[in-house]
């Protein structure tokens, strides 16, 4: 059973037949190719497929991708500029040592922007509280909770540059 | 997962239609964190899923300024319940059990009715809505009935909800003054976990604020659905609570809880926390009432 869905997708309009049973990991992984999005558990433990959906941090492998009919959806890979500047959360997690093996890596930043940008200033408790569903075995989460806090400056900074 | 068609009407009425045309092989879904589940291990293999997402009613959260009854739609998400000043302020008790709901990602999707209707005895959600004196209206092919929520479990995954029926909307009565509500989920961790006990205390206090006029204990994983400790409430009407009073009445819950040994905890241990945290749940509705005043 095939259904055509239209959507947003990292700012770029994109119409796509998909089945009707298609979840958005899915979609995303084996039909568009974006391999960034990992699927870990495949059952909404781990994380690690997490990616926006108008302004949502969801878990892709519990959504189905029906469901993005009309809607914007955020992934790592629209992240980096064209010309490969990273985010500042990109950048921060690989300056802080907030990635090891890098499988929760998508996940972490995808959750924590959606935290960043609905509260630019979240504090240690509010960027644990975000971040509970998504799991890491290497990093012990320290890190990572540094990367997260280092990259609210970073973005502070670069307002600023663009401002001036 | 088997291959399904997804059908998303946007009025109950024909949600429940398009049911009776395909009863014996569709199933609905509200957020899907459980259902996605349960198709992908082939727990259930519908050919016609039927989505509530698109029933925009079904997602309605008001207060009526006129009958201070607070009204939750069925597919009012548990993050927006989380997020909501008013929920936090008025009834912390909601707050309380639906921000440790698996995690953000879960509770951005998954849906207070769609977390009553999967009806495990570890429901988060079901605590503060019984301890609140909720009531669920049901919409079916005969149309439309009231259920409250203490009487919508009937064993472990079974409601009385019938084929067809959809849970519309759960509707919390007015709450008297110098009311303070609380819910602990008790787990061996914080996220991403269910209660090893949950455990959930509603007091009313006399305009003295000391003397109790209502109380509610009720407490999820203590039975095969969550339930109300009657007991240990009547222990506490019409006394002067204290310290003393919440721990007498944390022992008689105890003893009425039907609580067993399974793979997350030992009854003895869920007993002990159902005193302990009795107490402590007793004593912030206290201080949440101190602090209203």
């Amino acid at each position: 059973m095939a259904t055509k869905i239209s959507f947003i997708l990292n700012g770029d309009k994109i119409s796509y037949e998909i089945k009707d049973h298609w979840t958005l990991s899915y979609l995303l992984r084996e039909e568009m190719g974006l391999i960034g999005t990992k699927e870990g558990c495949g059952n909404g433990e781990c994380g690690a497929c997490t990616v926006i959906v108008d302004k949502l941090a969801v878990n892709s492998c519990l959504y189905l991708a029906i469901d993005i009919d009309d809607k914007i959806v955020e992934t790592i890979e629209g992240l980096a500029s064209t010309d490969g500047t990273l985010h500042p959360l990109q950048q921060s997690f690989v300056d802080n040592g907030g990635i090891q093996c890098g499988f929760c890596s998508p996940g972490m930043i995808m959750s924590s922007k959606a935290l960043l940008d609905e509260n630019p200033d979240a504090d240690r408790e509010e960027i644990k509280h975000a971040l509970a569903g998504n799991i890491c075995r290497c990093t012990g989460y320290i890190q990572i909770f540094e990367s997260v806090e280092a990259a609210k400056e970073l973005a502070v900074e670069d307002k600023g540059g663009k401002n001036g | 997962m088997k291959e399904f068609k997804y059908l998303s009407p946007e009025s109950v009425e024909d949600a429940i239609s398009l049911y009776g045309q395909h009863s014996e092989t569709s199933k609905f879904v509200a957020g899907g964190t459980d259902v996605i589940v349960k198709l992908k291990e082939g727990w259930m293999e519908p050919d016609f899923l039927i989505s509530l997402k698109k029933i925009k009613e079904l997602s309605d959260l008001h207060k009526n300024e006129a009958t201070k009854e607070l009204s939750i739609g069925a597919l009012v998400t548990h993050a927006t319940l989380e997020k909501s000043l008013m929920i936090q302020n008025r009834y912390p008790i909601i707050y309380d059990a639906v921000s440790n709901i698996g995690s953000l990602q879960v509770r951005n999707v998954g849906t207070i009715g769609g977390n009553l209707i999967n009806a495990v005895p570890s429901a988060d959600g079901a605590v503060p809505m019984i301890a609140l004196d909720g009531v669920a209206l049901l919409h079916g092919p005969d149309g439309e009935r009231s259920v409250e929520v203490k009487d919508l479990f009937i064993k472990p995954y079974v409601t009385v909800l019938k084929p067809g029926e959809i849970l519309k909307k759960i509707t919390i009565p007015p709450q008297e003054a110098n009311t303070g509500s609380a819910y602990i989920k008790f787990g061996r961790r914080a996220a991403m976990e269910l209660p090893l006990i949950g455990i959930g205390v509603l007091l009313t206090l006399d305009t003295d604020q000391k003397t109790c006029t209502k109380a509610r204990i009720v407490l999820g994983v203590a039975a095969p659905t969550p339930m109300r400790a009657f007991e240990a409430e009547k222990s506490l009407v019409g006394q002067k609570i204290n310290e003393e009073i919440l721990v007498k009445a944390g022992q008689i819950a105890a003893d009425e809880s039907k609580v067993r040994d399974s793979v997350r905890g030992k009854a003895w241990h869920r007993k002990e926390m159902i005193k302990v945290h009795v107490r402590r749940m007793g004593l912030k509705c206290l201080d949440i009432i101190k602090k209203q005043s």
